[in-house]
């Protein structure tokens, strides 16, 4: 399969529809982020079916980190592949499945079993991110069931644009939802990320319906997603959301900007200064005025 | 466990007035500290609201001291009288302000005057006088070079020629051949216990039995040696009475218990310029007499913390007179002032009591500091109000350490306390010969190179055969290796048994050795740098293909690494087994060889600061390391090549066996304060998970940095010292120093605006 990107086009590499949303390439390219975890190789039609049953994953790296990827420290996995192509995004790395690493989901499950001390400790657990994790949702489904079988919290970090690939079944493994809502506005939703917000809208409700806690995550670009009415849209959305705890603004940053180069994409925002903290709190008080606990 | 007898047989009854309301037991016949520790105290599990700040007096007392310290920063040091080799009683009473102080005592006549201390080595003087343009005395001169020979002259006549090779080519390094070797605890808190009459007694004892021995070599040291300390007692009491206190009898209140408490160790810094001069483990013994006062109603919350402050105003005064190149080995004027607070009992009691938050408390009330090193005893079953309180300081000042107290407890029992940083020893019943340490990544490259030094090409080693090929072989450099450490440890520990001969000989540590047991057990402190350079090494030459280049001699001072590997600090055991593998290898040649009075080989992964002299004294390394580049310190992982996650980090380190180091392991970390959490609450929750993760791990000793503002700031400008400074965004993890300015400043305006 292929992911059909124009990468020397300016502005966000379209990714085309119908695309498959498990599989890669076998030109791999590996790097130290799955240091550690054993990767896998395996003949084609072997590795397929291995994909569709989720006993293999496509991972971009893992790590221990405490207090950004949800509460405690966390196991966070890194999984490749993502169908948006965020202006902003600061792991253009993980936009291509065919980037990451084949890692079997029992070797994943063995790490999260040696970190259940970790966990217990410090109120932490697993976070499965990416790249977009339900680009892969047999795989984690795998995990989500393994780690709550041990009784370890679990939480995935997800744009929602493709929350229907999580099912009842597996809303059920999990304890945490890191969403982010990229914008209010349909057309600056569709700016940022080349795709639509409506789907977004739709998981957020569902989760809420359910009472599936939520951290809403929304990323502050000047010049793109700083409109007022833009994060208004955002908020009146989140405010409608009973299950959603907090909300994390997070102020756009020029980390990711040697990916970009290294990859050999355009990186529209090269001139994109952080926002001010002035802005910064304009829009945490837009979040706050609808009586949100934001960050 | 030995005990000492006090001669008066004193019962519940007869106990002297000082010891009202103690609860007797073995103590108050024997010296028993913890004993009447385990009797007296009373644990607080409560949290830390009941704190008072610091009084105008005390603030007014720092502040003296305060505009004193950029003249010192800015010269080296303050002042040094030049002339007065130090001993207990050598100088006349030396105050800061005589009337507003509470705690009494200085090394020399003013605060910050430095003494001389020529019985380690008078080159060491010498050399630290003409740095600060001070004229060296020709009467202390001719003494100590014509009649009086020094630790450092008797070290240097007994010497091999193998020793003195492997010292002057960088593999052994940092022996404390020309200075005091430290790393020793007096047990002070008996001073304040009993009283210095009492001691005396029972030394007395000691030595009646003493002499019912045969006159053989060891008797006639223990004899000699008893009879140092019973001198060196006097003229504590000597010295306290010239600051007015008759220290023969028990303290009889908390201000005295600290006062006489305080003498004891001050007795032991007048004599001693040792590398390491610790407290010991005072807070809670301390706490019992403070306590005592508190529920009579003599003494306020306020007047027993002024007092406590006022102790640690003293301890951070304390200042040797060093030479530029011991700073450069341990630099920032390091005294370790080590003192260990909390920790739990054997019986299951935290040690934890208001006066160990009151230690604490002293870093907000006189800002934060370097000394004392404040080192908590950590246990995930420490109360909670401790723990949290803990968190918070370190979040707030960086300037807390953490050692695991079930890794501690269980070898040392509860009542040992950190020497240095890392070194547990049971106070009173212990003590150790200070080793430094070896460097095993030039060992590997010794190895590679036939016993030739990969910088000089001199053979300093034994003649071996060098690898052959184009392409490095894991197990032929292993078995190379292994030969290698068979030479250095027998070196090693040839170097450290004459050291200690000296130091006993020319430098013995009275006072100190005096508060201790007449039976001690010593540990021959062996230690290792350069761990994960090696493992690294290793794991390069297993899992990659490492092509060594050769100069015109055919030494190999470069290596072409092609390839990937895995690499220390991830918490992945291909590369984790191999640094084990070290750490027990090591040990076990060290075991080998027989040491000076019997002392129980120990081992230590630590480098302090050293790490960047051992780095710069080391060719380039085959896992990429160039030739002068530091190596990590303790046994962290190499800057930049854990990208897990600084506990992913720390469970690499944390499989290092303590069984085989028992004189620490060494981890550094940091951390900014958003890395921990978007609330205060949420960052020491999560400060208190960490640790409660990594001590439950077996993680040893940590480090923890989180940094402010201020110190990414001075990252900025002297990014030498922050190797390994890691911050981390969401989804993305960067070293610090390795950003552009602008990167750089970034960071800085969206971490301290609190908007990550």
């Amino acid at each position: 399969m292929s992911t059909v990107t124009d990468e020397r086009q300016p502005g966000a590499p379209v990714v085309a529809l119908g695309m498959p949303l498990v599989g890669g390439s076998h030109e791999r390219a590996h790097g130290h982020g799955t240091a550690g975890l054993e990767s896998v190789e395996a003949g084609r039609s072997a590795r397929l079916a291995a994909v569709r049953a989720g006993d293999l994953g496509s991972v971009h790296s893992w790590e221990l980190v405490t207090a950004v990827d949800g509460p405690g420290t966390r196991l966070t996995v890194f999984l490749s592949g993502c169908p948006l192509r965020c202006l902003y995004c600061h792991n253009p790395d993980t936009m291509e499945m065919r980037r990451g690493t084949d890692v079997a989901a029992d070797e994943l499950l063995a790490r999260i079993a040696r970190y259940r001390g970790v966990f217990r400790a410090t109120g932490g657990g697993l976070t499965i991110s990416g790249g977009e994790p339900l680009m892969q949702p047999a795989f984690v489904r795998r995990l989500l069931r393994g780690a709550k079988a041990m009784g370890v919290h679990t939480t995935i970090d997800t744009s929602g644009y493709l929350g229907a690939h999580l099912s009842d079944e597996m809303l059920d493994d999990v304890d945490l939802v890191l969403l982010d809502v990229k914008s209010g506005d349909p057309a600056t939703y569709r700016r940022v990320t080349g795709r639509d917000l409506q789907p977004t809208l739709d998981f957020g409700r569902r989760l809420a319906a359910r009472g599936t806690e939520i951290w809403v995550r929304f990323v502050l670009v000047p010049g793109l997603t700083d409109d007022e009415a833009n994060v208004d849209a955002v908020a009146d959305h989140v405010a409608t959301l009973s299950s959603v705890a907090r909300v994390e603004v997070l102020p756009f940053h020029q980390m990711g900007r040697d990916k970009w180069a290294e990859l050999g994409l355009t990186y529209e925002l090269e001139d994109t200064q952080p926002p001010t903290p002035e802005l910064v709190e304009r829009v945490r008080g837009q979040f706050r005025s609808r009586g949100l606990t934001t960050f | 466990m030995s005990t000492t007898a006090v001669p008066q047989q004193v019962s519940e009854q007869t106990m002297p007035e000082s010891w009202d309301g103690f609860v007797a037991g073995p103590w108050v016949d024997h010296v028993d500290v913890r004993d009447f520790i385990q009797r007296n105290y009373s644990p607080y599990t409560g949290d830390a609201s009941f704190l008072a700040g610091p009084t105008a007096r005390t603030t007014a007392m720092w502040d003296r001291l305060a505009v004193m310290f950029p003249v010192e920063r800015a010269k080296g040091v303050y002042d040094i009288d030049a002339t007065t080799p130090s001993t207990i009683t050598s100088h006349a009473p030396g105050y800061i302000a005589q009337d507003d102080e509470v705690i009494v005592g200085l090394q020399t006549d003013a605060p910050l005057k430095r003494a001389i201390m020529p019985n380690g080595g008078y080159r060491m003087v010498l050399n630290s006088l003409q740095t600060y343009g001070y004229e060296a005395d020709p009467v202390v001169t001719e003494i100590f070079t014509k009649y009086r020979k020094t630790h450092n002259d008797g070290v240097f006549d007994v010497y091999p020629p193998a020793v003195r090779a492997a010292r002057s080519s960088h593999i052994i390094t940092g022996l404390p051949d020309a200075y005091g070797r430290g790393r020793i605890i007096g047990d002070y808190r008996r001073v304040a216990l009993y009283g210095v009459d009492a001691l005396i007694a029972a030394k007395k004892l000691e030595r009646a039995e003493l002499d019912l021995e045969r006159s053989v070599e060891n008797v006639i040291r223990d004899r000699e040696e008893l009879a140092e300390q019973v001198r060196a007692l006097g003229e504590l009491k000597a010295m306290a009475a010239s600051y007015g206190y008759d220290i023969s009898g028990p303290a009889t209140t908390g201000r005295e218990a600290v006062q006489w408490l305080y003498f004891g160790y001050l007795a032991a810094v007048k004599e001693q310029n040792g590398a390491a001069m610790s407290l010991g483990r005072t807070s809670t013994f301390l706490d019992v007499f403070l306590q005592r006062d508190l529920e009579a109603g003599t003494l306020t919350e306020e007047q027993a913390q002024e007092i406590i402050d006022d102790f640690v105003i003293k301890l951070r005064i304390v200042r040797f007179l060093r030479t530029p190149e011991y700073d450069e080995l341990f630099s920032g004027d390091p005294t370790w002032v080590t003192e260990s607070i909390g920790g739990m009992g054997e019986d299951g009691r935290p040690l934890v009591t208001r006066t160990s938050f009151r230690y604490l408390q002293t870093l907000y009330n006189l800002g934060p500091a370097p000394e004392p090193n404040m080192t908590v005893f950590w246990s995930d079953a420490l109360p909670q109000g401790f723990k949290d309180y803990c968190a918070q300081v370190s979040i707030d000042t960086s300037a807390v350490q953490y050692e695991s107290d079930d890794l501690i407890r269980g070898s040392w029992g509860d009542d040992a306390a950190i020497a240095c940083c890392v070194s547990p020893m049971r106070v009173g019943k212990q003590m150790q010969f200070f080793g430094a340490r070896v460097n095993l990544a030039k060992t590997l490259l010794y190895a590679i190179n036939g016993g030739r030094d990969e910088v000089s090409g001199k053979q300093v080693a034994p003649v071996s055969a060098p690898v052959a090929g184009d392409v490095l072989d894991y197990d032929d450099v292993m078995a190379k290796f292994d030969g290698l450490m068979d030479w250095l440890a027998q070196t090693y520990v040839d170097a450290l048994n004459c050291v200690h001969y000296m130091h006993d000989k020319y430098a013995y540590e009275r006072i100190e050795m005096a508060l201790h047991d007449r039976t001690v057990l010593r540990t021959m402190a062996c230690g290792i740098a350069g761990l994960s350079v090696v493992a690294d090494s290793l794991s390069a030459i297993r899992y990659a293909t490492v092509r060594p280049v050769r100069d015109e001699n055919g030494l190999v001072t470069e290596y072409e690494i092609e390839g990937d590997f895995p690499t220390f600090g991830n918490d992945d055991d291909r590369v984790d087994d191999i640094a084990v593998g070290l750490v027990r290898t090591f040990m076990e040649k060290v075991r080998r060889f027989p040491t000076y009075r019997d002392a129980v080989h120990t081992q230590s992964v630590l480098t302090i600061t050293s790490n960047v002299v051992y780095g710069k004294a080391t060719g380039s390394t085959p896992d990429g390391r160039l030739k002068g580049q530091p190596f990590a310190p303790g046994a962290n992982p190499m800057n930049g090549r854990d990208t897990h996650g600084m506990l992913a980090s720390g469970l690499s380190v944390a499989k290092l066996p303590y069984a085989a180091a028992q004189d620490g392991i060494s981890l550094t970390s940091s951390v900014v304060p958003s890395g921990l959490g978007r609330t205060r609450e949420e960052q020491v929750r999560n400060l208190v998970g960490l640790l409660d993760a990594y001590t439950l791990s077996e993680g040893y000793h940590m480090n923890v940095n989180v940094l402010n503002r201020e110190t990414l700031l001075d990252a900025m400008e002297h990014p030498e010292n922050y190797p390994q400074l890691t911050i981390r965004v969401s989804g993305y993890a960067v070293n610090f120093v390795r950003l552009t300015r602008e990167q750089q400043l970034d960071v800085l305006s969206r971490t301290f605006h609190g908007a990550v």
